[in-house]
Parts: structure tokens; C-alpha cells; sequence
């Protein structure tokens, strides 16, 4: 287990790069705590992959550096490295038993058949696998043969971080709930360094500690969930997050009054601006209490999807989505009131602070 | 739930089944009815029940040729199998030279047997022939029309020459179809250049090798226009395999019965040997 | 505008070997109706859409267009569109050639390709990569030209095998929502397979819930999901998996093994006494008590693991020797092994006999 230092790392798949746009992965520089966990969240092309395969050392970085414990790795090829990683693709050994697979990387690096043994019993156990101990890994389902490529990881004591590639697009739905909170449970227990990657919002945040979401190959923000939700600081993470995302409605403000075509109505704090910037509101579709009070609005369509219902409304011409209890109903007359702690205001598209 | 069946479209089949019945069906049962029978000329035959089989097993000449058929093919597919892959694993992965290399290797596979045959003939030549000569030159006694192992050397020489060029394009095609992310992991694990192939490639490349073993198998089972051109199954009867000594029974020696006995041996064990490995290769693997 | 035309399967059965990949189904799909497949992988899914496309005959059974016996007329003859979750297009073609290829194999005239390829494009967000090939475009752009391709063939019957499932999360919500829309105007016979239950409950329209080769329900979909028909299609119809157990009924309280018990709620008060078992989803099991039952006390339970997403918690909960999920709003942090105290809401709660087979409470049966 490490800490993980990324300093001022830039990655360009172009031999030489001139302009910021060659860069597939602008600077990061940041510090991953030992024994995190870490999510890397964004729509495919924002470089999360490639961030998380300079952190392997299946890719090597074209600027900056990356220290393992204060140690430099970056000229250090994957297996210097110490690191597991599970892919998106169920990678296992064929024609080896599941004790087998898990052995391999033990006896690669030579440790003896009594540790290998003890080692593996260990894991086999603490991922449920004691029953297939003997199965050869052909043929397992793809769930089982998740936690395989995960047991090669765990398998090792020296490990200093494990690395999930997507780890659960082909399992069904049920057994990714079972993954999830299994993974969740064996990082509670054993405090590996985890870094996962994914477009899932809801694997992103229900795994990690700390969520990095990524766009265009720049961090965009990195937060809890519980941060990335309430407070987004980019238009971009309130869109991505949450499903429907935020409400992003074009606003004039002045003062505290805020001013969505020719309605008004005043704010928590009055925002800190800068003159001349594009100003927009962002609520979060949870956040709009629908009743007979406030902004007059009018409702498209209600979909009733179970454990909720999301109302499609517009507020004049601006559509805005509103998520509201599975027993409520619309009101005759809507209306509607943004909780006023929950409104978030945006200059070009980054959030700014409201003084009092 | 009565459906009109139309049955109209078996008629489609007809054609198919009428060239196989011709180019197989005909000829196996020709041979079949040869086998049993015994001719004197004059198309006067006479039912001899498994004469013929029981004479051809126990004959002295039949299991000399079978065991130099064995052991011809046995040598070609150990060098064959394991100098394709070797090949093929050291091939470019892409680029131009990935290319050139397969370009280069179809080659052989594109020059027709005989012309195989008098190549090697030529280039054989103790006298003239390039490695004839050098061979002798650099001291050894080589002579394939007189010396059976330097007969057999050539014969074994160009048919690898000729051949393992196939088991390097099937290699080659499996190799590329494994997916990145089995090597990545192996690196990972620490994997040594052995363990990847041992663990990763061999077992992804066995569908592949199958095929390839038993094309090659069955091809070198067949095999008769390049020896014939090279050596004439000389010298003696050292490269006689079995197809030559059927040839020479069936057309040479106009023993009809005999050879008929032979060539059913013959595609029986073929059968046999592939069934074998074959069940063998998929034992275990679903579907 | 497209045919329009009704897709019926009778009894329709699909065996390979001895194995039954569908088991006699029998569905009416309306013109313009939507209707998805709902069940896991190897439930059948693709197997039914292959029956239904005519790429495949059935064993049993009979498929019927508007009436008409269809049963082994194959693909090519009949007015169907297909997607797939692989994004396939022709890889020479451009975007353009892809969209217009289906128009190009039934002789309309030029002017007339290039409107409805044009229109297509507008409405899939292509115009200004009509000239690129698909390769060159990111993954959501190839799914497009491939949904492009079915919408300008203006067939009969769209079938779309998990056409989302290779995209990302948002791009998937931004395209569901599009998607009916698109086909809901032409009339077409509208088919949609997938894993996911909120997938299903975004669409909307009908859901057939498939288990091991048999469609066990076959309704709208909310319907399906507030009332499943048995234990199979509650389950699943429920992510995360639906929360059970086991219990006794003896006059009006279900017992939970030895410790806990509930009221039974008002419709199920005439049940006879005897084992049943019971099911709630995650989000009716509660951390404060609901309204009108107020006679319940609460279950004691032990958290698992809790998973926050920042707006929602997922606590696992083992609870009477089960294993369940609870989702509340907002952020509660348990810890492994923190003792909690749970509700069930149990006006939301799903009876099932011995059999698996839903027991309706009495007021549903009224409603009905």
C-alpha cells in the first residue's frame, strides 16, 4: 500500500505536442492518500484511461512524474511497479485452476509453495471463492472471474495500489450490486490503495472516497460525493452527476435578485462576480419543491419511473426537470420554489461563492 | 397446427448431392468393391470376402511403407508446428513490416507441388544444386539419390520449406486475435516471457493448432507428387510412403485388389488418427 | 411513413439440442406500441428478437402478422430493422452511404434518398459527420448511424438488442429519451431488450419480463413493476435486487423467524394462516416509521456496508438472518457493524404463496 504522488503530469499521444489540444491529459498534479479510495469519473475521451494506465506504467508519460511513497516510478515498467489491476474484460488464466491463477503472480516473483498456499487459502476466502478453489477459471461467469483477476491482486502483500478498468460492464445488474459492496467491504477491511475508473456515476460514488471527475482531459473537480452533488463547481459535473442532471438555466443576477426572463426572485447571498461573465443558475432536479407557491411553471409530461416520478416542465421557455416522491402527484395550478442553500450560481460555467 | 410443408426445397440440395456422390460416394464405393475381389483381366472378377485386407496387413512391404509414413509425418509436424509458432511469435505485431513477413511467408504456399518437387530436385544436385554442393563442400558426404538419410533429410527439408509456412499464417492470425489486456495482466502478475506463452498464448492458440496438426497430418498422410518428383521413392524403397506404394501397386504392379485393401486402411487410419486428436484436443471445452 | 402491422407470437418455442432457449411465449405487439424486454443475460432476450425477426425459426409455435401465418418467411422478406449493442455499420461506407443503404436496396429515387437521409441525420445529431466513416467517429456517433440506418428503413418492426449498453451512462440517458420519440411517430412495432430494470422504467410503454426462456409477465410497464404476477418477475424487475424473506402468518402478524414481526396490512387481513413469503423493494425499507402503521415496531438490524452516491444511501443491512438494501435520501454514514434500527413500509409490500405466485391484497382487488 502507497501513497501516490502525480506530479505535474502531462500525457500527448503525438510525438511533439504544441498546443494544449495535443494533450490528451492536462497537467495534473495531485496527491492520492495510502490506503484511499479513489474513483476517476468521465465520458470516454476525457483520459481517464489514459491517467489510470501512466499510473500502471503501461503508459509512459510524456511530462512530469509519479512517486509511489515518495519513491520515482516513472520510468519503472508495470511489474517494478508492485500494482494490481482488474479490467474491463474478465482477464484470466485459461487453463489454470482458480488456486492456480491466484498462486501466479506469487510464484513469478519466486515466494515459497507453504506462503503461496497460505496466501491463496486466504483470499479464496475473503473473496468467496474456497468453493471453486479447484475449478479450472475456463467457463466460470464473468462475476467469478471478476474476483479472480481481483484475488491476483489482493494475493500479493506488497501490492501498493489495485486499479479497476471498469471492472463491472459485463456483469448483470444484480451481481453488480454484490461486486460493488463486496469491494467496498474488502477496502474497509484490508485499506488497500483503490483507483477505479469509470462512467458510472453511481459506481464512481458509491465506491470511492474521493471522486475525480474528469472532462476534456482536465480535472474538473475532486470531491466526495456528498461535495460533488451538493455543490458541484462546474456546470459540467452538475450535468454528469445526477440522473436527471442539475438544472442549468441562463440567469440574470443583480445583487440578490436573480432573474430568469421576467421572473425574479431573491438568493441566498449575494454572488461574487465579475463584471462581463455568463451567468447561469444550477439546481439540482431534488432540489425544486413542486407545490402552488413561487414561479409559475408548465408541466410536459411526468415519468413515472418506480421509486420516483421526474416531472419535465418548462419555466416560460427554459426546461427544467423536477424529481418528486413515487405517492406525490402535480398540484392543478404548478409552481415552483428552488430551496434557496441549494441554488448554485455560475460565471462561464465555473461556481462562485455567495457572500452574505 | 397444420402446416403446409413445402418440400420443394430439397430439390436445391440435388445438385450438391450429385457431385459428391460423384467425386466421393463413387470412387470410395469403386474402391470398396475393388477390395474385395479378385481380377485376372478381361473385367472377370471374383468375391474374395477380406482376402485382400488380411494379405495387405500382414504383408512385410504394406508395413514397411506404413511405418516410413509414420515416421515421416511424425518428424514433419515436431519440426512444423513448433517452428510456425516460433515464427510467428517473432513476427511484427503492424506496421509495413507485418506485411512483408506475411507477404514472404505465403510464398511457398503458393508454388504447385510438382514444381515444388523439381526445385528442391535441382537445388539438391550434389554436382550443381546450391545445397548439394555446399553441403559436400563444406564436407559432408551428401548424395540424395544414393544415401536414404540424405534422401530423407531433402525430403523432410522441403516439405517444411514448403508447409510451415501454413502453421505460421494460422499461428500468426491467432496470436493477433488475443486481446491486449491479457498481456498487460501478465505483465502485471510479473509474468515471464515463458509464462505469457505458456499460459496466455498456447492455450488461446489451441484452436488454431488443432487445425493446423491436422491439416498438416492429413496433408502429409497424402503426400506423393514432391517425393515422387524428387526421389521417386528411392533410393530403393527408403521414401516409398504409403501413397507412392499404392500407386505403384494399384497402376505399377496392376493389383487391384490389393491396392483397393490398402487405400481403405489407409483412409481408415486417417480417420482414426483425426477422430483421435481431435477428441482428444477438444476434451473438456464446452460448446 | 411505415407499414403498420401486429406482431403476434402463438405459443412460440426455441429449443437447440435439448435445451429450451424459449419456452412458449405467447405476445400481441401493437403499431406503435414500445415494448421492452426486460430480464438478465441468457434470459432469452436475443433468442425471442431473432424469433421474432425471422432469423430464426421457431421449433413450436407460429408468428403472425397482422393475422398472417409469418412462420419461417425469413428476414430478408419481412420489414424489419435491427440494432445491436456491437455498433455495426459498413466500415468503407461513409455516414451518409450508411444511413441511405437501406433506401438504396429499394430503388427510391436520388432527391428523395437525400431528403430522408438529411432528415434522419437532423434527428440523430450526424449532419456534420455525413462525410466521415464510422470508425472515425466515437462510439455514441457510430450508435447513431446504425439507429439512423433503422429509422430511415421506416420498418414495420425496430428490434434494438441493448443498444445502449456499450455507451456511456449520460449519453445513454441523453439518447433513451430520444429514442421512443423518434419511433413513436411512425407507427412502427417497437422492441427494446435490456438488463436493467430503471432502463425499462424510462422507457416506459410495455414490459415483458423474461426469465429462463418464458416471458412470465407481460403488461405496461409500470404495471409490471408495481404489480409483478410472481417472485421471478418481482425480482427481475428490481435493482437493486428485491429485499425477501420467508415468514409465518398467524391471525394478523407475519412472524420474521423467532425476534421480529409485522402487522399484516389491511388487504391481506382475510389470508388464511401459513407460510408465505414477502417482498419489499430497497426503497420501502425505511429509517423512520411511515405513516398508518403506526403498530409496527421496528426491526433490529446490523449494517453491512453503506454506499453514498451524495444524494442517496445504499445501507446493506442484515436483518432477521437476511441480506437487504435499503436506499434513503440523503447521507447516513454507517459503519460495519453499526446496530440500526429499520421499517418496512409495508404499504408497499408484496405477498407471495408457497408457489412464487403474487397474492393481491383485497384492496387491489377492488381497484381491479
Amino acid at each position: 500500500m502507497a501513497r501516490i504522488d502525480l506530479q505535474h503530469l502531462r500525457h500527448s499521444y503525438i510525438e511533439n505536442p504544441i498546443g494544449v489540444e495535443d494533450y490528451a491529459l492536462k497537467e495534473v498534479d495531485y496527491t492520492w492518500e495510502d490506503g484511499g479510495a479513489y474513483a476517476l469519473l468521465g465520458p470516454s475521451g476525457c483520459g481517464k484511461t489514459t491517467l489510470l494506465n501512466i499510473i500502471s506504467g503501461l503508459l509512459r508519460v510524456s511530462e512530469g512524474k509519479i512517486l509511489f511513497d515518495g519513491k520515482d516510478v516513472t520510468a519503472l515498467q508495470p511489474e517494478g511497479r508492485n500494482i494490481a489491476q482488474v479490467f474491463q474484460f474478465p482477464v484470466v488464466y485459461d487453463t489454470m485452476s482458480v488456486h492456480d491463477n491466484l498462486a501466479f503472480p506469487l510464484r513469478n516473483r519466486g515466494v515459497g509453495e507453504d506462503e503461496v498456499k497460505r496466501r491463496v487459502s486466504e483470499t479464496l476466502d475473503m473473496l468467496d471463492l474456497t468453493k471453486w478453489s479447484d475449478r479450472k477459471a475456463r467457463g466460470l461467469t464473468a462475476d467469478v472471474k471478476q474476483k479472480i483477476s481481483l484475488g491476483r491482486g489482493m494475493v500479493r502483500s506488497d501490492v501498493n495500489a489495485i486499479l479497476f478498468d471498469e471492472p463491472l460492464t459485463v456483469i448483470d445488474p444484480h451481481l453488480k450490486w454484490q461486486l460493488r459492496s463486496q469491494l467496498k467491504l474488502l477496502h474497509k477491511q484490508f485499506g488497500h490503495t483503490m483507483v477505479y475508473v469509470t462512467h458510472d456515476q453511481t459506481e464512481a460514488l458509491t465506491f470511492a472516497d474521493k471522486v475525480v471527475v474528469m472532462y476534456e482531459g482536465e480535472i474538473v473537480q475532486i470531491g466526495t460525493p456528498e461535495e460533488l452533488f451538493e455543490r458541484p463547481s462546474h456546470t459540467f459535473v452538475g450535468y454528469f452527476i445526477g440522473s436527471p442532471g442539475m438544472n442549468v438555466l441562463p440567469v440574470d443576477i443583480e445583487g440578490r435578485t436573480a432573474r430568469i426572463g421576467s421572473t425574479e426572485f431573491e438568493l441566498a447571498g449575494v454572488p461574487e462576480l465579475k463584471p462581463g461573465s455568463r451567468t447561469d443558475l444550477g439546481i439540482r432536479p431534488e432540489f425544486i419543491v413542486l407545490g402552488e407557491e413561487g414561479i409559475p411553471v408548465s408541466v410536459n409530461k411526468v415519468e413515472d419511473v418506480g421509486h420516483h416520478k421526474i416531472v419535465r416542465a418548462a419555466i416560460q421557455d427554459q426546461d427544467i426537470s423536477i424529481v418528486i416522491d413515487e405517492n406525490a402527484s402535480v398540484p392543478a395550478d404548478p409552481h415552483v420554489v428552488f430551496e434557496p442553500d441549494r441554488v448554485s450560481i455560475y460565471a462561464n460555467d465555473w461556481r462562485v461563492e455567495m457572500g452574505g | 397446427m397444420n402446416k403446409t410443408q413445402n418440400n420443394k426445397a430439397w430439390f436445391l440440395v440435388l445438385p450438391v448431392l450429385l457431385i459428391v456422390s460423384l467425386n466421393a460416394i463413387v470412387p470410395l464405393m469403386t474402391v470398396v468393391n475393388y477390395s474385395v475381389q479378385e481380377t485376372f483381366g478381361n473385367n472377370l472378377f471374383f468375391f474374395e470376402g477380406v482376402k485382400w485386407f488380411r494379405e495387405v496387413l500382414a504383408s512385410e512391404r504394406f508395413r514397411a511403407s506404413l511405418l516410413r509414413q509414420f515416421s515421416f509425418t511424425f518428424i514433419i509436424l515436431a519440426i512444423e508446428i513448433p517452428l510456425g509458432v516460433a515464427i510467428a511469435l517473432s513476427m511484427p505485431k503492424k506496421g509495413i513490416w507485418a506485411s512483408v513477413c506475411l507477404v514472404l511467408m505465403s510464398l511457398p504456399l503458393l508454388i504447385p507441388w510438382n514444381v515444388v518437387g523439381a526445385m528442391w530436385n535441382i537445388f539438391a544436385l550434389p554436382d550443381i544444386g546450391l545445397l548439394g554442393y555446399t553441403l559436400n563442400a563444406i564436407g559432408f558426404d551428401y548424395n540424395f539419390t544414393s544415401q536414404a538419410i540424405s534422401a530423407w533429410f531433402t525430403v523432410i527439408l522441403m516439405d517444411v520449406w514448403h508447409w510451415t509456412s501454413l502453421v505460421v499464417l494460422l499461428a500468426y492470425a491467432g496470436l493477433r486475435s488475443i486481446d491486449d489486456s491479457y498481456y498487460q495482466a501478465a505483465r502485471i502478475d510479473g509474468a515471464s516471457r515463458w509464462a505469457v506463452f505458456r499460459y496466455i498464448q498456447l492455450p488461446k492458440l489451441k484452436h488454431v493448432l488443432t487445425l493446423a496438426f491436422l491439416l498438416r497430418f492429413i496433408d502429409s498422410f497424402m503426400i506423393y507428387t514432391e517425393p515422387f518428383v524428387l526421389t521417386g521413392g528411392g533410393p530403393g524403397n527408403t521414401t516409398t510412403f504409403l501413397s507412392i506404394d499404392l500407386v505403384k501397386s494399384a497402376l505399377g504392379e496392376f493389383n487391384l485388389g490389393a491396392a483397393g485393401a490398402m487405400s481403405l486402411i489407409y483412409f481408415l487410419m486417417t480417420l482414426l488418427v483425426c477422430w483421435l486428436f481431435y477428441t482428444l484436443a477438444m476434451r473438456g471445452e464446452e460448446k | 411513413m411505415g407499414e403498420e402491422q401486429v406482431l403476434e407470437l402463438q405459443n412460440v418455442s426455441k429449443r437447440v439440442g435439448a435445451e429450451f432457449h424459449i419456452r412458449d411465449v405467447s405476445l400481441r405487439l401493437e403499431p406503435g406500441s414500445l415494448n421492452v424486454l426486460l430480464g438478465p443475460t441468457l434470459a432469452g432476450k436475443t433468442s425471442l428478437m431473432r424469433l421474432m425477426a425471422g432469423l430464426d425459426r421457431p421449433t413450436e409455435g407460429s408468428v403472425l402478422v397482422d393475422g398472417k401465418d409469418v412462420t419461417g418467411v425469413p428476414v430478408q422478406r419481412r420489414n424489419v430493422a435491427m440494432v445491436y449493442q456491437q455498433f455495426i455499420n459498413y466500415p468503407t461506407l461513409t455516414v451518409y452511404e450508411n444511413i441511405a443503404s437501406p433506401l438504396r436496396l429499394s430503388g427510391v429515387s436520388k432527391a428523395q434518398i437525400d431528403e430522408e437521409v438529411q432528415k434522419a441525420a437532423r434527428l440523430m445529431q450526424l449532419t456534420e459527420f455525413l462525410d466521415r466513416t464510422p470508425l472515425s467517429l466515437s462510439g455514441g456517433q457510430q450508435q447513431r448511424t446504425a439507429l439512423a440506418r433503422a429509422v430511415v428503413k421506416k420498418a414495420a418492426l425496430v428490434l434494438l438488442d441493448e443498444p445502449l449498453a456499450n455507451l456511456d451512462y449520460k449519453l445513454r440517458e441523453e439518447l433513451r429519451e430520444e429514442l421512443p420519440k423518434i419511433f413513436a411517430e411512425s407507427g412502427t412495432v417497437f422492441v427494446y431488450a435490456t438488463t436493467e430494470p430503471s432502463e425499462a422504467l424510462l422507457l416506459g410503454g410495455n414490459t415483458a419480463a423474461l426469465s429462463e426462456g418464458r416471458v412470465t409477465q407481460f403488461a405496461p410497464t409500470v404495471d409490471v413493476f408495481r404489480q409483478p404476477v410472481d417472485i421471478t418477475t418481482a425480482q427481475t424487475f428490481s435493482d437493486p435486487p428485491m429485499n425477501t424473506i420467508e415468514v409465518k402468518k398467524a391471525k394478523n402478524t407475519f412472524h420474521l423467524g423467532e425476534a421480529a414481526q409485522l402487522v399484516v396490512p389491511k388487504g391481506y387481513w382475510g389470508l388464511p394462516d401459513g407460510a408465505y413469503t414477502i417482498g419489499f423493494r430497497a426503497h420501502h425499507l425505511l429509517m423512520s416509521r411511515p405513516p398508518e402503521t403506526t403498530k409496527n415496531n421496528p426491526l433490529k438490524g446490523t449494517v453491512t456496508i453503506t454506499e453514498i452516491t451524495g444524494s442517496e444511501s445504499f445501507i446493506h443491512v442484515s436483518c432477521a438472518g437476511q441480506n437487504w438494501v435499503m436506499i434513503a435520501r440523503g447521507v447516513h454514514n454507517y459503519d460495519p457493524g453499526d446496530a440500526i434500527e429499520v421499517f418496512v413500509d409495508t404499504r408497499h409490500l408484496l405477498v407471495f404463496d408457497a408457489e412464487g405466485t403474487t397474492i393481491h391484497s383485497a384492496t387491489e382487488q377492488q381497484a381491479a
